[in-house]
């Protein structure tokens, strides 16, 4: 399949035909499972069966949605809502840093290579293959010896006593506190976990960089921070976003260390209580569809808000002059 | 860009809303980004004390007096089961109003998540006050010796059955208290196929596979089965075992007294293979409810599974079915239990153990089973407390009679006859079996496995 | 002009903190790992009895093992090739210029938002193949409601097709991202170029073969990179989806680890299984980096 544009004005030529039809195609394959998770949120417990997956639900009920985020004391569910904002500060602080760390790791490793920068960036990547259920126990072991040392530091800043309104302030800062138990530990542990992908993106993005602009800087008197801090940093939107996206989406949807890392419930991220609307024996899927979508929007806001930067012409300027 | 600009919007206002409702009401409105922030604080320091200890080697002295908790770890997290959870948990609110409870659950089927984040805990040091174990040699995979404390102290054998001790004792010791009983080898037949059809309830394996192929002739799904999560198959399985093995047959392919190249195994692996023919053929993409759904719409007759579906009926608003034994294996009553044990080291043992207690007795029983749709580990529970649940009473009833009068035998795919080790060992061969049907190649690997775990010679 | 010397010790500093993190948290534990591998460690309490290679001998007469290396290997080819070109596809469609460009854009990544679990669950419906009795289900159906009947099958039932069925959820939730990629590789390149080509007489498809398609390799090998490291640890879409499958036709090395770990207690054997993907995967990128050093070296 190749695509002709013949003309700047772009007639309805049967490449453009051929262009939109495959990308309906692929919307509609791309969408069937969303409809899916959709109907199946909107519908009983009743009705969810396998003979009738396809059919839309009899009567539209908001009624998953509200177990799934209010959760229902009754029937013992504990619902999303009391864990969404512990992602939040999870997600939102260990993707910053971690795609502000690996910027500054790949600008390192593509630009300032010195003798075996490769070989340490190839062990960096090849570290990441490791199966992270096999290392679960020197992990928390390891936060625990970290805990030794940062555990007083937590409990002396949630005894602060700052009276009245803000009496909350100490105990929510202290839980940034890297340590085993804490979301600060969390975001430790994603940040490191979330390092080789960052670094490889961005030295792939700062390779194709001409190194023109560095040795432009360099002329001009900066140093190596401040190539990055005036030259680089300014140009890296792309990169940062493709990042984002992706740190984002693993940190927020990880399971496996936010159940091992912090055990109290009122603690943990969202994807916890999410995996808990399921029961042992049986799940009810209305609910847990409900909770699946809940649970997504925070991401696909992220898309929306950073796929503006899909922008053409990003590049264009910097190969002047 | 105007679309873009409505996106915004929507988005904003979806966040709002969910912002609003994570927190808690009655709070001021100047900062609403900070008012969520506020419920987690205000549990955080009660939950600290638990979290402080894996640092810190000695016991639970440096707690302050003045709020104590107790962490309970299960994987009841949904429906029935995490209702009858919260039936005992008011309970023991009732007797020590002082204690909080932390309610750590995590979800996964029969608690695989909960044991890889109870192992990781227990090894590291950080146990929780009470968790949930399935009474039965499964215990032994957490190393009592090590890691837990010993409660023989605190059973009464006068309301616990024999059997049901025999099942519960590892190394001379009791390590967890049981809370309920399920019934493994259960078979639900579907009473409006059977009228149509002019059927009887088949008793014996013949009878079993008359029924079948009338059924199979007839256009309807013989035995509805879905085996995607991999243990189903074994668990039906066993049923047939104890059918050709009886009671004491069974109990000695457990325990190392009858070899596992004994000619009923032979006829209870053939009797496996013989059943799949008659199961539907999309079971792998099934678990055992989304099968089930076909013996809900009529269009499968039989179930093989585990008494948890009588709840699971109840939920569906689905009362038409019948009950009866895998064919073959009546008056035997393969049991599992679900139990709790006490850790060494836990932060707060006192609590744990009072939690123990509750766990054990009649009330809390009689509050949690009649929810869960299990019966009483205890003989002496009352059967007017499972009114409260009046789909499931006629099952439960009959359940709690087979309990009493029938031969028990330890469930063996949910814990309780064998080492978790050899089960997980044991789920897999029957699984390979299922698809491979090599009778004697699984015969000689059952033995094998049973040699590994060093219960045979 | 500054100090090169002071530079290139503050950009090693710079970076000591990841290497440090690295050391520890990574070859610290792949170095526990295998020891673990090399040791007798089968209850809670951590036993480094050494037994040598004895637990890699009874993995590989493990007839679920060898079958999930099989499956690991067939996952990882058609999950790698599949995704990469749908998502350059995709990107290539979006690059044309085409309305409502954003929409689709959306539409692509919103897969990746969902999680692994959820999606695992969703297909497993859509491919769930019905029976001869009851009729057929998921696709299946909307096949046969459409008329082509010829592209029914058992999917991941049937153990001949096994895992490469799982590699749709997993292409259907990872394409859009690597489109992402693909996009922001292609618009930074600049305009001028492609126009010079124009000029010059070459068609579209000469471009993307001779200018595009080179440019973006970096960004292909990111992806599989990426992919590959997916592909090896994949374990929630395959428990949710369809378990271990019939005869272990979708099994993965993941999964048995979990089950050996966790439920069995054989934690040797899991770190055994663990060192095994790893050692797989050495197999695959040593060789890479030799080649890629000695280019280093050349230029």
């Amino acid at each position: 399949m190749s695509v002709k544009v013949k003309h700047p004005r772009r007639p309805i030529t049967f490449g453009r035909v051929t262009t939109y039809l495959l990308l309906v195609a692929a919307a509609a394959f791309f969408l069937i499972p969303v409809y899916m998770l959709l109907i199946t949120g909107f519908k009983s417990y009743q009705e969810v069966s396998l003979s009738r997956m396809w059919l839309p639900p009899e009567n539209f009920s908001l009624e998953s949605f509200s177990k799934a985020w209010f959760g229902s004391k009754s029937e013992g569910f504990r619902g999303l809502s009391g864990n969404f904002f512990n992602s939040v500060w999870l997600t939102v602080p260990a993707s910053l840093l971690s795609a502000f760390i690996g910027s500054v790791n790949g600008y390192v490793f593509s630009k300032w290579k010195f003798k075996g920068s490769n070989v340490l960036f190839a062990m960096m990547l090849f570290g990441m293959f490791i199966p992270y259920q096999s290392i679960l126990i020197p992990l928390v072991r390891v936060l625990q010896w970290i805990t030794q040392f940062t555990g007083p530091l937590q409990k002396g800043i949630a005894a602060w006593n700052l009276g009245g309104g803000l009496a909350w302030f100490p105990p929510w800062l202290s839980q940034f506190i890297p340590a085993y138990g804490t979301i600060g530990g969390l975001i430790l542990v994603h940040v490191i976990y979330g390092l080789p992908i960052a670094t490889l993106v961005f030295k792939n993005y700062y390779s194709s960089i001409p190194t023109d602009l560095v040795e432009a800087g360099m002329i001009d008197g900066a140093g190596i921070i401040g190539i990055y801090r005036f030259i680089l940093f300014p140009i890296s939107i792309p990169g940062f976003v493709v990042v984002l996206i992706w740190q984002f989406t693993s940190i927020w949807n990880d399971f496996l260390f936010g159940v091992i890392i912090t055990s109290n419930p009122t603690v943990q991220p969202v994807t916890v209580a999410l995996n808990n609307l399921a029961g042992s024996y049986i799940v009810e899927w209305n609910v847990q569809m409900a909770g699946a979508l809940l649970a997504a929007l925070p991401t696909l806001l992220i898309y929306i808000l950073l796929s503006r930067y899909f922008v053409r012409g990003l590049m264009a300027g910097s190969l002047k002059g | 860009m105007k679309s873009k600009f409505w996106f915004m919007i929507v988005a904003l206002l979806v966040a709002a809303s969910m912002l609003l409702t994570a927190c808690q009401p009655a709070a001021p409105a100047e900062e609403p980004m900070e008012e969520p922030a506020a419920e987690e604080p205000m549990e955080e320091p009660a939950a600290e004390e638990p979290m402080e200890e894996p640092a810190a080697e000695e016991p639970a002295a440096e707690e302050p007096m003045e709020k104590s908790a107790v962490e309970i770890f299960s994987w009841w997290t949904a429906g029935g089961e995490a209702e009858g959870l919260n039936g005992m948990f008011k309970i023991y609110s009732e007797m020590y109003p002082d204690v909080e409870i932390i309610n750590a659950t995590v979800a996964g089927g029969a608690g695989t998540n909960a044991k890889a984040v109870l192992a990781t805990r227990l090894a590291g040091g950080d146990p929780p006050d009470s968790f949930q174990v399935h009474a039965g040699l499964e215990v032994e995979k957490y190393s009592p010796e090590e890691y837990l404390e010993p409660i023989d102290d605190m059973f009464d054998p006068s309301v616990f059955p024999a059997d049901l001790l025999t099942m519960l004792e590892y190394e001379g010791h009791y390590w967890s208290m049981p809370v309920n009983i399920h019934r493994s080898n259960v078979l639900w037949y579907n009473k409006t196929v059977f009228e149509e059809q002019g059927l009887e309830v088949p008793m014996t394996k013949e009878e079993f596979f008359t029924v079948s192929e009338a059924l199979q002739g007839a256009g309807i799904i013989p035995v509805a089965m879905g085996t995607k999560d991999g243990w189903e198959a074994g668990h039906v399985f066993e049923g047939m075992l104890a059918a050709t093995m009886g009671a004491e047959g069974y109990r000695g392919l457990w325990d190392g007294t009858v070899s596992w190249e004994d000619p009923g195994v032979t006829e209870a692996l053939e009797y496996f293979l013989a059943t799949m023919e008659y199961v539907n053929d999309d079971n792998a993409a099934l678990t055992w409810d989304g099968a089930g759904e076909y013996f809900i719409e009529n269009k499968a007759a039989m179930m093989i599974m585990g008494d948890w579906t009588a709840g699971w009926f109840a939920s569906k608003a689905y009362s038409d079915y019948g009950w009866s034994a895998t064919p073959g294996s009546n008056g035997i009553f393969v049991g599992l239990s679900d139990s709790f044990a006490l850790p060494k080291g836990a932060p707060n043992e006192a609590n744990a153990k009072a939690w123990l207690e509750v766990c054990g007795s009649k009330e809390g029983q009689e509050a949690f089973n009649p929810a869960k749709g299990s019966i009483c580990a205890r003989t002496d529970c009352d059967n007017e407390a499972f009114k409260a649940v009046p789909e499931t009473y006629e099952y439960l009833t009959s359940a709690a009679e087979a309990w009493s009068t029938e031969s028990i035998v330890p469930s063996v795919m949910h814990g309780a006859a064998a080492y978790e080790s050899w089960t997980t060992e044991f789920k897999d061969a029957i699984a390979l079996f299922a698809s491979t049907g090599d009778v004697a190649g699984t015969q000689m690997t059952l033995q094998a496995l049973c040699v590994d775990a060093g219960v045979c010679q | 002009m500054r100090n090169i010397k002071k530079d290139k010790i503050l950009a090693i500093l710079l970076i000591s903190p990841t290497l440090l993190a690295m050391l520890v948290f990574i070859y610290g534990f792949i170095g526990f790992t295998g020891y673990a591998s090399l040791s007798n460690w089968k209850t809670l309490k951590l036993d480094f009895t050494f037994v040598g290679l004895e637990n890699y001998v009874r993995l590989f007469k493990n007839p679920r093992f060898i079958i999930d290396l099989k499956n690991t290997f067939t996952f990882t080819v058609f999950f790698l090739i599949s995704t990469i070109l749908i998502g350059f596809l995709l990107a290539v469609l979006l690059e044309q210029k085409v309305k409502g460009e954003s929409i689709f854009r959306n539409i692509f990544l919103f897969p990746m938002a969902i999680s692994f679990v959820v999606t695992g669950v969703i297909w497993r419906w859509l491919l769930a193949p019905g029976t001869t009795e009851t009729g057929p289900l998921g696709v299946n159906y909307l096949f046969s409601k459409l008329g082509l009947e010829f592209l029914q099958s058992g999917w991941y039932t049937d153990p001949s097709i096994g895992i490469r069925a799982v590699v749709i959820a997993a292409a259907w939730q990872m394409a859009g991202y690597i489109m992402a990629l693909y996009l922001a590789g292609m618009r930074a390149i600049p305009e001028e170029m492609k126009e010079a080509a124009r000029v010059d007489g070459a068609t579209e498809f000469d471009i993307y073969r001779y200018i595009i398609i080179p440019l973006l390799q970096p960004i292909t090998l990111s992806a599989v990179i990426i992919l590959g490291h997916i592909s090896l640890k994949i374990f929630d879409l395959v428990v949710a989806m369809t378990g271990p499958g019939v005869g272990f036709s979708t099994d993965v090395p993941a999964l048995f680890m979990f089950d050996t770990t966790f439920r069995g207690n054989r934690f040797a054997q899991g770190s055994a299984i663990a060192m095994v993907l790893l050692l797989m995967v050495a197999v695959l990128v040593v060789p890479y980096l030799i080649i890629t050093n000695k280019e280093e070296v050349t230029r």
